[in-house]
């Protein structure tokens, strides 16, 4: 016997197994980030007074911007791509996944040439505690990207066809839930930009 | 979920992500603008924080439905933040009361 | 549903599907069991062999002395390893892993009529990430760097500079990631996949402490993966998270940016590991519920008061976490809130005790094996519970911080706590799991052995702590004139924690004999209530039940004066 409730609500919840353990996962995943500011806060008080405020001026605010944008637009993308498939029209879902995916891409690589650009002026998590953070937590943000970008993949390559087919709710199902997983990386992006940039 | 969309809800949904777009990408302009202002540290943190809130509100309301999702799920996530700001805020405070004696 | 047409579903499975990469929730839940009880043999003997050092300071240790060295002693580094991965292999690979990933798993879907956890593959993932993290753990002793000798704690600054320090972290995210997508797993399955009529209030104990333990794990365990993620920093990529300006280390000033925290890293990993220590107590108190509602032929007295009160438990240990941080100069409003809610959270644990304590009252009582050992865990339990209190107090905490009363304290709870616990479960599901009973008279040579020893290896360690002996020294305090009068009970408590080694030994003939040659167990051998027992012992791969299962009654019917057997099963019309 299957297990219960892959497709349909169970009645007295009324949700799918998947979209409550997204969820669950998420709510570790809260914490988890929450853990790093908890860190970023403290470091902060115990840091010297503007010590974090003369590293923070070395990050690239125009760069940060770009890429808060994308990120954002990558976010409409998959949802659309979800309700592409709530309204049943398979291509349109696979241009949205395209966007967002290609989206995806273009953050990971201006991340890159944030980076190098700091390494260029010798600038490592080594020199300073704003660093340090700064590099841990985005690239830890970045991570969450390549995770997400792995999954996206597998839902873009051809055989998604095939499983949208056999179980289109199912697969609908699925793609709801890296669309909560991606929109919680954009959430945390969202936080991340002030705290890190701006401030 | 699933089963409630009818084609004509999830085309007003389509209008509501627009409009989300349009509002998330007006307040990172904002953001942005807003660090350029003369004001003290602790008013642009407070500042920057309450914009970054209005968004990520805006992108867990719609883009993640929360304002219409199970009673289970909130109840989960409302611990969830409880403890979040339970992980914040008492170091901090110790912190602070660390100093003090 | 009929259970043939099912045999013949997976009859094409092969070995390797069917016992190593398997998906059933029965192979992991076992595949856990073996893999954790190895891994406490192992922690206990790693013990074993730091308890000869301080009986014996100067003697070559028996047997295993070679790995040692020339001088066939402990050096302070490897008793430092030792202790270090004792603590860590006996919470992270021993206990956690039996009481979630092994009885959790086995006994979940059981208890509430389901075919499998809600996420099979998931579960599997689980068990092998957490195999991973224990062979990483195990290899870093075949490690030029050896082991990691700074405590199970890690305190910075020692850890960022200790040996060995960076396989523990890797290991740990290893060990992490497999309880989270465990923990998560069980959450779902008890809200999702409840059988009809299986309502909140039906639901057995068991299943309530791992409900509220899955919750710790997910929302507590997050946050020391953070910090692991920042020491590992602080150690590969010469990051100063933890490390303070100007420290010095051997005389000169540490090369690295410094203005970080050693106290940043107290409180994340606190945060974790107060909420950790109630991982390894609920699951335990949930099975001596269920063992002592069957044995006493009564329902639990108080039955909606310990659920709640392990709601609250669970609530308010993440509140709690800096009563480990008294000494680090917390000022008086914080020490203040943080004794207040240590305070408060007792109360939930002693509502628990009590109604246990009551439960017992006019019940006629059968002494086998199973409740023995939840009998004994209740004053074992409660000592370990008290004597916790002085240490929740700034006042007394000061005095009794880091000496051998709080290793006393905690392995009170842990050892003949907890660990009496899983072997009262062990005995009490070993004929579902097997369909086999386990000898009765080889688990009274277990039990009673076991419980004088247990109390001859941590009771003296109150006196030892009382006279300020501090834990984690390598001659156990010979070099400490405060510590002279109560030296001698090293010999003693060594002693038994050898003896206590050897009555293990019926244990594990018992269950080998037991698998091989016990007598037929039927479905209920116990009389008992709860759902697991309506199925076939052991319960049929993949589907678990031979019958569509519904719930009709409260989980413990005992004595019902209605009914015509002192027992109603849960699924009885
Ligand atoms: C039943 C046999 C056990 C014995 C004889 C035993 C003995 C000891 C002793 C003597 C120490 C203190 C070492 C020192 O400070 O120098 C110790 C430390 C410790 N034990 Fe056990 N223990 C046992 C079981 C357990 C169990 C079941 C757990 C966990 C759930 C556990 C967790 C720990 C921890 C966390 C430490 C502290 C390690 C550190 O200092 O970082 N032990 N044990
Ligand atoms: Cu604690």
């Amino acid at each position: 016997m299957e297990v219960p409730y892959i497709v349909k609500e169970r009645e007295d919840t009324g949700l799918i197994n998947s979209k409550l353990g997204i969820w669950i996962f998420l709510a570790s995943e809260i914490m988890l980030f929450g853990g790093l500011f908890s860190a970023y806060i403290f470091l902060r008080l115990a840091a010297p007074p503007g010590d974090f405020d003369y590293w923070a001026s070395k990050l690239s605010v125009p760069m940060a911007t770009v890429n808060t944008m994308i990120l954002i637009s990558s976010s409409v993308s998959m949802v659309m791509a979800w309700a592409s498939l709530k309204l049943n029209d398979f291509s349109k879902y696979k241009m949205y996944m395209g966007i967002t995916l290609l989206c995806s891409a273009i953050f990971l690589v201006i991340k890159y040439f944030e980076y190098t650009g700091k390494f260029h002026h010798g600038i490592y998590p080594s020199s300073s505690t704003f660093m340090a953070i700064y590099f841990t937590l985005t690239g830890l943000h970045g991570l969450h990207i390549l995770g997400g970008i792995a999954v996206m993949l597998y839902f873009y390559l051809p055989i998604s066809h095939g499983l949208w087919r056999e179980q289109p709710e199912h697969f609908s199902n699925r793609v709801e839930a890296l669309g909560l997983y991606w929109h919680f990386v954009d959430l945390v992006w969202i936080f991340l930009f002030p705290v890190l940039y701006l401030l | 979920m699933s089963t409630e969309h009818s084609k004509e809800s999830i085309q007003e949904h389509i209008r509501v992500y627009i409009m989300v777009f349009g509002a998330l990408a007006v307040l990172t302009v904002i953001t942005v603008l807003a660090s350029f202002l003369n004001v003290s540290t602790s008013e642009a943190i407070f500042l920057a924080l309450i914009i970054a809130s209005v968004k990520a509100s805006l992108v867990a309301g719609y883009f993640m439905h929360l304002i219409s999702e199970k009673s289970i799920i909130i109840s989960i996530l409302l611990l969830t933040v409880f403890f979040f700001f339970v992980m914040i805020f008492l170091p901090l405070i110790s912190y602070t009361d660390h100093a003090n004696i | 549903m009929s259970s043939n047409s099912h045999s013949n579903d997976h009859h094409d499975e092969n070995f390797i599907q069917k016992y190593i990469f398997s998906v059933d929730h029965k192979v992991i839940g076992i595949q856990y069991g073996i893999t954790s009880l190895l891994f406490l043999l192992f922690g206990f003997s790693l013990m074993a062999i730091m308890r000869w050092q301080l009986a014996y300071p100067d003697t070559v240790i028996p047997i295993v002395g070679f790995l040692f060295g020339e001088s066939g002693t402990l050096a302070s580094e490897q008793y430092n390893s030792l202790g270090a991965m004792h603590g860590t292999i006996m919470i992270f690979l021993g206990i956690v892993p039996l009481a979630v990933g092994a009885f959790g798993n086995y006994l979940v879907p059981l208890q509430i009529g389901a075919v499998d956890m809600a996420f099979p593959k998931l579960n599997a993932a689980s068990y092998w990430s957490y195999f991973v993290g224990g062979v990483i753990m195990i290899s870093s002793f075949f490690m030029p760097e050896g082991a990691a000798r700074s405590g199970w704690t890690s305190y910075p600054p020692l850890s960022i500079f200790e040996n060995g320090q960076t396989i523990w972290l890797i290991s740990m995210i290893f060990l992490i990631t497999s309880s989270l997508l465990g923990s998560m797993n069980i959450i779902v399955t008890i809200v999702q996949l409840r059988v009809p009529g299986l309502t909140w209030m039906r639901l057995p104990l068991f299943v309530w402490a791992q409900f509220v333990t899955s919750f710790l794990l997910v929302l507590a365990f997050p946050p020391l993966e953070a910090a692991a993620v920042l020491q590992l920093m602080d150690r590969v990529a010469g990051t100063s998270f933890f490390l303070p300006s100007g420290l010095v280390m051997s005389g000169e000033i540490v090369d690295v940016a410094g203005s970080g925290s050693p106290l940043l890293w107290q409180h994340l990993f606190w945060f974790l590991a107060h909420p950790e220590v109630y991982v390894l107590i609920l699951p335990a108190l949930g099975i001596v519920g269920e063992i002592l509602a069957n044995n006493t032929r009564k329902p639990i007295w108080g039955f909606k008061s310990i659920i709640y009160s392990m709601v609250f438990l669970g609530f308010c240990s993440f509140i709690v976490w800096a009563h480990h941080m008294f000494l680090t100069g917390m000022g008086q409003a914080m020490s203040a809130f943080f004794q207040t809610t240590t305070m408060i959270i007792s109360i939930p644990s002693v509502i628990i005790l009590t109604s246990y304590f009551l439960s017992l009252w006019g019940g006629s009582i059968r002494f086998n094996t199973p409740m023995l050992f939840a009998l004994a865990f209740l004053p074992m339990f409660g000592i370990g519970g008290l004597t916790g209190l002085p240490l929740g107090l700034a006042a007394s905490d000061i005095y009794l911080h880091d000496t051998y009363y709080v290793i006393g304290h905690f392995h009170y709870v842990v050892a003949p706590g907890t660990i009496f616990a899983l072997f009262a479960g062990i005995y009490y599901w070993f004929p579902k799991i097997t369909g086999k009973k386990m000898n009765e008279m080889l688990g009274k040579l277990h039990f009673w052995p076991s419980l004088i020893f247990m109390n001859g290896i941590f009771m003296p360690m109150f006196i030892q702590g009382l006279a300020g002996v501090s834990r984690r020294l390598a001659d156990g305090g010979v070099s400490y004139a405060h510590a002279s009068g109560v030296l001698h009970l090293n010999e003693f408590m060594t002693t038994s924690a050898f003896l206590l080694g050897i009555a293990q030994i019926p244990f594990i003939i018992n269950i080998i004999m037991s698998l091989f040659s016990g007598e037929k167990a039927g479905r209920n051998p116990w009389n008992a209530t709860t759902v697991e027992w309506a199925a076939p012992s052991p319960p049929l791969p993949h589907v678990n039940f031979d019958s569509d299962i519904v719930v009709h009654h409260s989980s413990y019917e005992y004595s019902n004066p209605d009914a015509k057997k002192d027992f109603i099963l849960q699924t009885e019309k």
